[in-house]
């Protein structure tokens, strides 16, 4: 099996400018592949979130060429999108979560617009509820629950229909170290079911945590690869990365 | 919740239920697509069905004049001896009594000609002398056109100089042609609420999108369709739709069913011609049926125009 047969994900030569401004990310080229764990560093600015959003199929790129799941997504009918952000979850940086929903409606969503039965709904969101341990919490408001209830509210919108790949946008920015650590433990959880996870973060303590990850790190909008990460096929990481 | 997260077992992949109705209705607050929308709608549908229903009337108007009129004339003689007058008249009631172009034919009385000139000549001795027409009323063959009736008007000429036919068709005519006009103005009339009542759709969906943009791009982020979000837009419009249409239903017949009633108290034989019909009803309650339908339409091609711009 080749490379590009096998990856999640490719990007190749991918450069992002909005408007007519300066590009955000130039010459991003890597290859994500499934059941693996990887983190995206930089510093603020870097274009960390505008490279997820490109991920997650929100942005076209100005340039370059980008495969998902096999498929080209750049000369994909926009009609076909929707089946591809199916197969995906997201953590917004900030949640992101409806407002009039209850906790329960908002970890539902998905699977609605999947077409899940009402009947099948309830089971599986109380579980994954109970999971984030928010079961007692389920119909309250997001206006109504602390940062990192929401928090995990959105994870568990985003992998309620078990995603093949995860993109978390600074999952841990708005948390306790314990809830980081905790939250990281949850993605790893998904990573050994065979999701594949992308965490965006610029905490270097909470990459050391997992030493199975492989870092891809942006700098002014250019991507670097310490761990190996993005050659083809990627190098396991040792463990401990240095910033 | 550092356990394995649970298995959702076959769910998603199984029993697939499309993303509509009330479960998807839910994403938009009920308030956002409501307020002024049900009113506006209600407005249209009521000025839409009182120009409707004065379309409708002028139209039954219309087809009664030209039905009881159609295919009949007045033969008119105009001559000041009586002996003479009554003698032209008798003659060419012969002459026409044997042509095919006419059916029919009835010698209007004088008095009936005298009772018909009353409200401008009076009555009484001094209107005694003056010299009525005699007038004969004739029904004419289907196939009778102006050509045979100026025809006819010069073989009677050869009995009496001065006589003449009025086709009452003709004479009609200019109202004939005040009521389609009046038809016209309502028809525009009625085009023209509907384009207002588009726009005001049109409006109310683009503001209703932009104060749920958050949830829209979410909805989308997460797999949601255009035509999922478009659906939910939809439900919302169609409740509002109906509610406006019944309500603009319910005060344009009642406006209607008052001014019928004003109008028989006229009592005239025109105006009761005019009446509307059991199907002219079916028509108009079909007018809030339209509205719910080009507001739904209206309201899903704005969505979907504007989605499309997203990626």
């Amino acid at each position: 099996m080749s490379a590009k047969e096998s990856a999640i994900v490719q990007f190749d030569n991918v450069g992002l400018r909005y408007g007519t401004e300066r590009e955000v990310l130039s010459n991003i080229s890597f290859t994500l592949f499934p059941g693996r764990f990887y983190f995206l560093t930089g510093a603020s600015g870097a274009g960390k979130t505008s490279l997820l959003k490109l991920l997650y199929l929100a942005q076209r790129p100005s340039r370059g060429g980008m495969r998902m799941f096999g498929t080209d997504v750049i000369t994909m009918p926009r009609d076909e999108l929707p089946g591809f952000r199916r197969r995906m979850g997201v953590v917004f940086q900030d949640f992101r979560l409806v407002d009039h929903l209850s906790a329960f409606d908002n970890v539902a969503l998905p699977l609605r617009v999947s077409g899940v039965r009402e009947r099948d709904l309830a089971g599986p969101v109380n579980d994954m509820l109970d999971w984030v341990g928010l079961g007692h919490r389920a119909d309250a408001r997001p206006a109504t629950l602390s940062g990192g209830e929401q928090q995990r509210v959105a994870i568990a919108r985003a992998v309620i229909a078990r995603p093949e790949i995860l993109v978390a946008d600074e999952p841990t920015g708005n948390v306790d170290p314990e809830m980081a650590l905790k939250l990281i433990r949850l993605f790893e959880a998904l990573n050994r079911l065979g999701t594949t996870v992308v965490v965006a973060t610029h905490d270097y303590q909470l990459i050391r945590k997992v030493p199975e990850s492989l870092i891809m790190r942006l700098d002014k909008g250019t991507l670097s690869d310490p761990t190996g990460a993005l050659r083809y096929p990627p190098k396991r990481a040792p463990s401990g990365v240095e910033a | 919740m550092t356990g394995k997260p649970p298995t959702l077992g076959r769910a998603v992949d199984r029993g697939l239920a499309p993303f509509r109705g009330r479960r998807a209705a839910s994403l938009l607050p009920r308030t956002r697509l409501g307020g002024p929308v049900p009113w506006v709608i209600a407005i249209m549908v009521a000025l839409c069905v009182l120009a409707a229903g004065g379309a409708l009337a002028l139209s039954n108007l219309a087809a009664s004049a030209r039905g009881d009129l159609a295919g009949s004339a007045t033969v008119q003689i105009i001559e000041a001896d009586n002996d003479l007058r009554a003698e032209q008249a008798r003659r060419i009631a012969g002459l026409l009594r044997e042509d095919p172009a006419v059916t029919g034919l009835r010698m209007v009385p004088e008095s009936e000609v005298a009772a018909l000139l009353e409200p401008w000549l009076g009555s009484g001795e001094a209107v005694d002398a003056v010299p009525l027409p005699a007038l004969i009323d004739l029904e004419l063959a289907a196939e009778v056109d102006e050509d045979a009736l100026a025809e006819l008007e010069t073989r009677i000429a050869a009995y009496a100089p001065s006589a003449r036919i009025d086709s009452q068709e003709t004479w009609l005519a200019p109202v004939l042609d005040a009521l389609r006009t009046l038809q016209f103005m309502a028809l525009s009339l009625i085009g023209l609420l509907a384009f207002a009542g588009v726009a005001a759709v049109w409006l109310a969906a683009r503001n209703a999108l932009g104060g749920n943009r958050d949830t829209i791009e979410i909805v989308h982020l997460l797999g949601g369709s255009d035509a999922q979000i478009a659906s939910v837009f939809q439900r919302s419009i169609l409740l509002d739709a109906i509610a406006g249409g019944l309500l603009g239903l319910v005060l344009g017949a009642g406006a209607i069913a008052l001014l019928a009633n004003r109008f028989a108290a006229l009592d005239s034989g025109m105006v009761a011609a005019g009446s509307l019909s059991a199907i002219d009803w079916v028509i108009l309650a079909m007018v809030p049926l339209f509205a719910v339908v080009i507001a739904v339409y209206t309201a899903r091609m704005t969505v979907l125009a504007s989605l499309r711009k997203m990626l």
